[in-house]
């Protein structure tokens, strides 16, 4: 039993904003008051949130465990630490694994791997076609009794137009999500940022923001065809939001994520230095404008990371070499804070939307601060200062363009089921 | 007014008077080349390591040839005969190299910004000699003093550059010096390879992309060709007949430039693609002082930067950046 005190409560399902306490039980919430009306039977826990908010557990659509297979960059332990340390109760993780989960088999090795861990809920995404190879569909029905939320073939689109379309159509009967990862793989090959004075100055391969857009209008099409609902992963250019910006004009299920790092920075900040490689690439200056505008007009739907953590001996090479991704968990909402809020162009509700109800209804979840909802918060402070040393990171890799930068605001407890698996020193 | 030079990574993070400085400095050098005996003792005893990760021929012999013009000794490392097909990192071939002490490490890598990345982990002078589509210092500095010998000037001239400017490292360092000094820039070539985007890569710089050769030629004072990579004409496929047709610099051609302009080319030369044998071999071409040039740019180059680091123990920034440690693993 856990008594939640004196905290201000955000909850964006009921467009709450006031003095509440929540005392949890087990591991659901069992009453949500007034400050000071619930009092504390023997047993129970008191946190005390004076000057704190208290919000529903944050989700993240887009993560890479990289377990199984690449646990030398990151393991669902390691990883989902440094998750609880940014805030987040439930972590989606993309399926380009080793083996890809592609099978109900991954699928549970995943969820059990979680369970040992500890701590943030892991809902695994599973592959839209077998090894995300393009070929032939997946067994996403057996994923989905596994307990998978989404497919994806992250890392790269679904290969063609024609199996896209039969991913859509079956998962539009299976009331799954399709997220994808949309880029013209033909105009991205061999690029190693965004297109632009940037790239032509420093004689890096770059893709146009084209690349990115040209298959976001194909899957939007495609969404429209089959009536499927259609997610699009780390969305980065002006054009693709306005793809998303048509089709939900037109009713079609589809949503968007945007990365902090995408709303933070853009191609100018590239240097040789391949911790600003990730993909899709820092876009220019005028998408990240439009990225700040579709976050603040609901274009955007959530914030997601794209946490991509590689280890040091294969991410420190030359720029050209060096993987696509960055660490995203522990500083997604201090970056959200900095960008969105203390900036002045968000309401805090709305960040936090972008972080809770946001992305729940993406994978079809409620998500609210309620009596009988599952006991999971995020209790964060919108001013704490601290800097972010990526050596601290629980996460196996330090590939973070954010190392060093001074923040204000950050997670200062997790809760997941009732039980504190992150709390600030 | 002397310059301390840390590395030789790139023109664009240098003044005008640095580069001047490095031009002049290379005046001396320049006669060496002319006398009978052309051997120094002025690096004897000291060690350059030629490290060229990508095929090269000219520029490895050049600074072969300057190194050991001023008594240097020299270290070969060639990229078939390298570790990397082993698996080896290129960090750690540069920490090798270094282990056996060189004084300074001449690199060529098919990667933009190779050369600033090692030079970041290692604390002897790094030499660009060539990176990815990014910059060759040393050939922006021979064209500038070929420019200089022949024109008298190096200012405020209109500089047209032919070819395929995207892929051309040597057209970035041109821009980035002879834009320090007031020149202008026609940039001409197919249109995939001239993107507008290049207009901007040089702040204060007035840089124009045309298309029509005619229009880029005309009042030119100094024109600089690129070779054309047969290997590019096969991506994206080109016609090498519409390129002759559209580009290639020809002898009636030429007369629309200002009457005293002058041609360079970085080599090697495709005679009959890019160029006419008789504008390459003609007497506005400078395509062979270029080359001996070369050999005097790369003697100052590797002069500055070795004794540089010998008076001081430390090699002034011209440049500041950090040594982070060779072992860090953050």
């Amino acid at each position: 039993m856990l008594l939640i005190k004196n905290g201000r409560v955000l909850d964006p399902a009921s467009k709450t904003d006031e003095a509440l306490d929540i005392f949890l039980d087990g591991e659901k919430i069992k009453e949500v008051a007034p400050a000071g009306r619930i009092a504390a039977v023997q047993g129970t826990e008191v946190l005390d949130a004076s000057g704190l908010i208290v919000a529903p557990g944050f989700i993240d659509l887009h993560a890479h465990l990289r377990e199984p297979g690449q646990e030398s960059s990151e393991t669902i332990e390691t990883g989902t630490r440094a998750a609880a340390r940014g805030g987040f109760t439930a972590v989606c993780c993309m399926p380009n694994t080793k083996p890809v989960n592609d099978n109900a088999s991954v699928t549970r090795f995943i969820l059990d791997r979680a369970k040992v861990a500890g701590g943030v809920r892991v809902w695994p995404i599973g592959a839209a076609s077998v090894g995300s190879k393009g070929e032939a569909i997946a067994e996403i029905a057996a994923m989905k009794q596994a307990g998978m939320v989404a497919v994806s073939d992250d890392g790269r689109p679904i290969a063609t137009a024609k199996l896209a379309r039969q991913v859509m159509d079956y998962c539009r009967s299976l009331d799954l999500p399709v997220i994808e990862h949309s880029e013209d793989v033909s105009l991205a090959a061999g690029a190693v940022m965004r297109e632009g004075v940037t790239s032509t100055r420093l004689g890096l391969r770059g893709m146009p923001a084209a690349a990115e857009s040209v298959c976001v209008a194909r899957d939007v099409q495609l969404a429209e065809l089959t009536g499927a609902r259609l997610h699009i992963a780390h969305l980065s250019a002006k054009a693709s939001l306005e793809q998303v910006r048509w089709a939900k004009s037109r009713g079609l299920r589809v949503t968007c994520e945007v990365t902090p790092h995408h709303f933070t920075l853009i191609d100018e900040d590239v240097t040789y230095d391949s911790r600003f490689k990730m993909n899709p690439p820092l876009a220019a200056r005028e998408d990240r404008e439009a990225l700040l505008t579709g976050l603040a007009d609901g274009t955007v739907d959530a914030i997601a990371t794209d946490h991509a953590p590689h280890e040091p001996a294969l991410k420190d090479v030359e720029f050209d070499r060096a993987p696509f991704g960055i660490l995203g968990f522990e500083t997604a909402l201090a970056l959200a804070l900095e960008q969105l809020v203390h900036s002045g162009r968000l309401p805090l509700m709305r960040m936090v939307e972008l972080f809770t109800t946001g992305p729940a209804r993406v994978l079809g979840l409620e998500r609210k601060l309620a009596a009988g909802q599952p006991a999971d918060l995020t209790i964060l402070s919108p001013n704490y200062t601290w800097t972010y040393h990526v050596k601290e990171s629980p996460s196996k890799s330090r590939n973070s363009p954010f190392d060093g930068r001074a923040f204000q605001g950050a997670p200062m407890a997790t809760i997941v089921a009732g039980r504190v698996v992150y709390r600030a020193q | 007014m002397t310059h301390r030079f840390r590395d030789l990574l790139a023109l664009e993070p240098l003044t005008a008077d640095e580069l001047s400085f490095l031009l002049d400095q290379s005046k001396p050098f320049q006669e060496i080349q002319k006398h009978p005996l052309k051997k120094l003792a002025t690096l004897r005893g000291k060690t350059v390591a030629l490290a060229f990760f990508e095929n090269s021929t000219r520029t490895r012999i050049s600074f072969g040839t300057a190194a050991s013009r001023l008594g240097a000794d020299t270290m070969n490392l060639q990229a078939e005969a390298s570790s990397l097909k082993k698996g080896e990192t290129l960090l750690d071939t540069a920490f090798n190299l270094n282990a056996m002490k060189p004084d300074c490490l001449v690199m060529r890598h098919a990667a933009s910004g190779a050369p600033s990345y090692v030079a970041k982990h290692l604390d002897i002078p790094v030499v660009n000699a060539g990176d990815g589509t990014h910059e060759h210092p040393s050939q922006g500095l021979l064209d500038a003093l070929t420019i200089r010998d022949r024109l008298g000037t190096i200012k405020d001239l209109k500089v047209t550059i032919l070819g395929d400017i995207l892929h051309s490292r040597v057209a970035r360092s041109n821009i980035h010096l002879l834009g320090k000094f007031g020149c202008k820039f026609t940039l001409c070539g197919p249109a995939m390879w001239v993107p507008r985007e290049l207009e901007k890569i040089a702040p204060g710089t007035p840089i124009r992309c045309v298309y029509r050769l005619e229009e880029a030629l005309e009042g030119a004072d100094v024109i600089i060709m690129l070779r054309v990579q047969t290997e590019r004409l096969d991506d994206p496929p080109l016609s090498a007949d519409d390129y002759i047709l559209l580009y290639q610099l020809n002898a009636e051609r030429l007369r629309r430039a200002n009457p005293n302009a002058i041609v360079l080319h970085p080599g090697p030369i495709n005679r009959g693609i890019e160029i006419t044998p008789e504008v390459a071999d003609g007497p506005q071409s400078c395509v062979l002082e270029q080359v001996t040039n070369g050999v005097a740019v790369r003697m100052a180059i590797l002069y500055l930067l070795i004794s540089g680091a010998t008076e001081t123990g430390t090699h002034p920034a011209l440049e500041v950046k950090p040594k982070e440690s060779a072992n860090a693993s953050d």
